[in-house]
């Protein structure tokens, strides 16, 4: 059996989210370097705020303004940062009581070694020189020896608070995954054989079914298939479509066919393009086989083959 | 319902060997041979199923759809009645038994599948977080393991070396040659199927070391089990990464017992979810394990095992306390989330390996746990008993 194949696959997203009104204070007020909690009806201010009470799910909208200073509640020390945390050098996670909040806020503290770090110690906002309304404004939090040790008081500058010019509404959070793609080990064995300019399907072992390409089971018995058999390369038309919009980024002529084919000695059709005779003269039961061009890893299309029709009755089972 | 209104037992129960890598294989070729293992168990045919429900996320491999792609496993024709949940495969086995309670099936078919190993774990269940103050700084699951391991330690709940022992205690219970049989007794080694026991006896170790590779993916070096991944969790505390699967088959009354002489009694199960803010828990607790425990009836009478669902040692520690589990418990005896850790169907093996030692004698009343998202966010409890004999 051939090595099984691997490649990268990157799966990148910039998801653009609208903000609810408690939200975009939240995240305006950080691009004005101030921070704003959210009372909820029993008097508790959470930060960061959420629009509806984590306790009873009402609705809360009573901002508050508290301080850039706060408290540490709990910490762990990260000796090697990864992508896209907030410091380039080991720092610790902490979750922070601001001063004039209840509840804790998620975020980088820059400290020279874990063993200047510890639960209570005092920290500030260090804010990130560029803001766009986003948790990313807060670049870190630093230590912050202001000779107290408990939480300090809130002071209000803004009022209303929340009433900024020009609201952030929206967030952009682009996010990358990096993976390695594994095919497997029936779709490895028939890329390996296109390589060799050969189409393999597998067998299933109970209902003789030749599947291309292959998955490795066999969707109706569900068992294994592990018989390779090599189809075409000729294969009969059996059914198409004529494709008349031009997709992004593709420099095929419209109009164009594309049509599922069957490949002679395969049970399922697999999809290719057809060329090499008018668009309008395709038709059910064209017999076809595959055009490479150098270097290419598939069949570029498929053109019409040198004999009569199929008669229907030998495809009509794999329409 | 969380207590049960009609007999539903766990009848068999399979699952892969569990490797840190799979790259030869697809994830329906991984799956395979665990379904045809617990039909087996079974005696049951694909078609003698009346539901068939899994669990697994698309973002660990990356592949869109990748669960329609695991029905081919199944053999899904003609049609069959099926449904997916997108987080572990106990809530799979949740659907199940519920679908059975309604009277809409006697039988079914739960399973799971995770390939961790094609992505960055890491990164990845990042994207299960907060899109707006969370996601954002990429915090990943053991640093927010770590930041519960600190408060417990600070709290008096626990400290590095209970952790330590956490981390011994499981792996050599997973070990091979281990007093406490690791597979399930009738499954043996079939032709096709992965074998071997990397996953299990391997620490996290070695898979870290590679994790923290650069972008050019480049290994930094191996780090050794007591090292720091994120303070106070060493490499240790943290569960291995690999790939896995996961079967179990559901049936209710006679059907059970014509099945196994001794079923697994799911007497309740019921899920809780707590508010995912960090800041807004107390991560010492979990009143979610301990209401859905509550409402399983895992208080009603004492339980002599218990399988849980803690991927960092520090968890172990939560979910003890919430669940009141003394030292005449036996807890993970299949080593736990610390020994294999296929995420999406390590929560499902945990009602597995319950019922499995319930079918084999090793326990008369079993409690499982299931858990999803970070510090242990949502839990599911399951009550298993054996009839007394």
């Amino acid at each position: 059996m051939p090595e099984p194949l691997t490649a990268p696959l990157v799966v990148e997203f910039p998801f653009t989210r609208s903000l609810g009104p408690v939200q975009s204070a939240f995240l305006t007020g950080l691009r004005e370097r101030t921070v704003l909690g959210v009372r909820t009806t029993d008097g508790q201010v959470l930060v960061p705020p959420v629009e509806y009470d984590p306790r009873t799910a009402e609705e809360i909208r009573d901002l508050v303004e508290v301080a850039a200073t706060g408290t540490v509640t709990t910490w762990a020390w990260n000796p090697a940062p990864r992508r896209g945390q907030p410091l380039r050098t080991p720092f610790a996670w902490a979750l922070v009581r601001l001063d004039g909040a209840d509840t804790a806020l998620l975020h980088a503290l820059d400290a020279p070694d874990s063993d200047t770090v510890r639960t209570g110690m005092r920290v500030r906002i260090r804010w990130a020189p560029e803001r766009t309304g986003a948790i990313t404004d807060i670049a870190c939090f630093e230590p912050h020896d202001d000779g107290t040790t408990g939480p300090g008081a809130a002071t209000a500058h803004t009022s209303p608070p929340g009433a900024f010019a020009d609201p952030v509404t929206t967030i952009t959070t682009p996010a990358r995954l990096d993976y390695t793609y594994t095919p497997g080990r029936a779709q490895s064995r028939y890329l390996t054989a296109l390589t060799g300019r050969r189409t393999v399907g597998e067998r299933c072992p109970a209902c003789r079914k030749v599947y291309v390409p292959p998955r490795g089971a066999c969707p109706t018995c569900g068992v294994a298939t592990d018989e390779e058999v090599e189809v075409g390369p000729r294969g009969t038309v059996t059914t198409y479509c004529v494709v008349n919009i031009k997709a992004k980024g593709q420099d095929i002529e419209v109009p164009y066919v594309y049509a599922h084919i069957a490949l002679d000695g395969a049970d399922l059709a697999l999809h290719g393009r057809i060329a090499g005779i008018p668009y309008d003269r395709v038709r059910m039961g064209l017999r076809v086989e595959p055009v490479w061009t150098e270097g290419a890893r598939y069949p570029d299309h498929y053109r019409p083959a040198d004999e009569p029709d199929a008669d229907y009755d030998t495809y009509k089972e794999l329409l | 319902m969380t207590h049960a209104r009609r007999d539903v037992a766990i009848v068999a129960f399979a699952q892969t060997d569990h490797r840190h890598r799979t790259d030869g294989l697809s994830e329906v070729e991984t799956l395979m041979p665990v379904l045809h293992d617990a039909l087996g168990q079974a005696g049951l045919a694909a078609r003698d199923i009346d539901f068939t429900c899994s669990g697994s996320s698309d973002y660990l491999a990356g592949r869109a759809f990748s669960f329609t792609m695991a029905l081919d496993g199944v053999g899904a024709w003609p049609p069959i009645a099926e449904s997916h949940v997108e987080t572990d495969g106990a809530w799979a086995l949740y659907e199940a038994w519920v679908k059975i309670l309604t009277g809409a099936a006697d039988t079914a078919l739960v399973y799971a599948f995770g390939t961790s190993s094609a992505g960055d774990i890491r990164d990845v269940l990042t994207r299960q977080l907060d899109p707006y103050y969370l996601a954002p700084l990429w915090p990943d699951p053991v640093a927010l393991a770590a930041l519960q391991a600190r408060a417990l330690i600070d709290a008096g709940d626990t400290d590095e070396r209970a952790l330590a022992g956490i981390a011994a205690r499981s792996r050599a219970a997973a070990a091979p040659g281990a007093a406490v049989p690791q597979r399930h007794c009738g499954t043996g080694p079939r032709a096709g199927q992965p074998r071997g026991n990397d996953g299990r006896a391997a620490w996290i170790a070695e898979t870290v070391a590679a994790r923290s590779a650069d972008a050019k993916g480049t290994v930094r070096g191996s780090r050794a089990a007591d090292d720091y991944v994120v303070a106070p969790l060493r490499a240790r505390d943290c569960p291995p990464i690999g790939d896995g699967a996961a079967a179990v088959v559901l049936a209710a009354g006679d059907t059970a017992r014509r099945i196994h002489d001794r079923p697994a009694w799911i007497r309740g199960i019921d899920h809780r979810i707590e508010a995912h803010a960090l800041g807004v828990r107390d991560l010492t607790e979990s009143p979610s394990t301990r209401l859905a425990a509550t409402r399983a009836g895992a208080f009603d009478a004492p339980v002599d095992t218990a399988e849980l669902h803690a991927p960092f040692t520090s968890q172990e520690v939560v979910l003890r306390k919430a669940l009141r589990l003394g030292d005449d418990v036996t807890v993970n005896p299949s080593g736990g989330a610390l020994a294999a850790n296929p995420v999406m169907a390590t929560g499902l093996i945990r009602l597995g390996e319950a019922a499995a030692r319930i079918h084999r004698g090793a326990s008369d009343r079993a409690l499982a746990h299931a858990t999803a998202g970070p510090c242990l966010q949502q839990n599911l409890v399951a009550v298993l008993e054996g009839e007394t004999r």
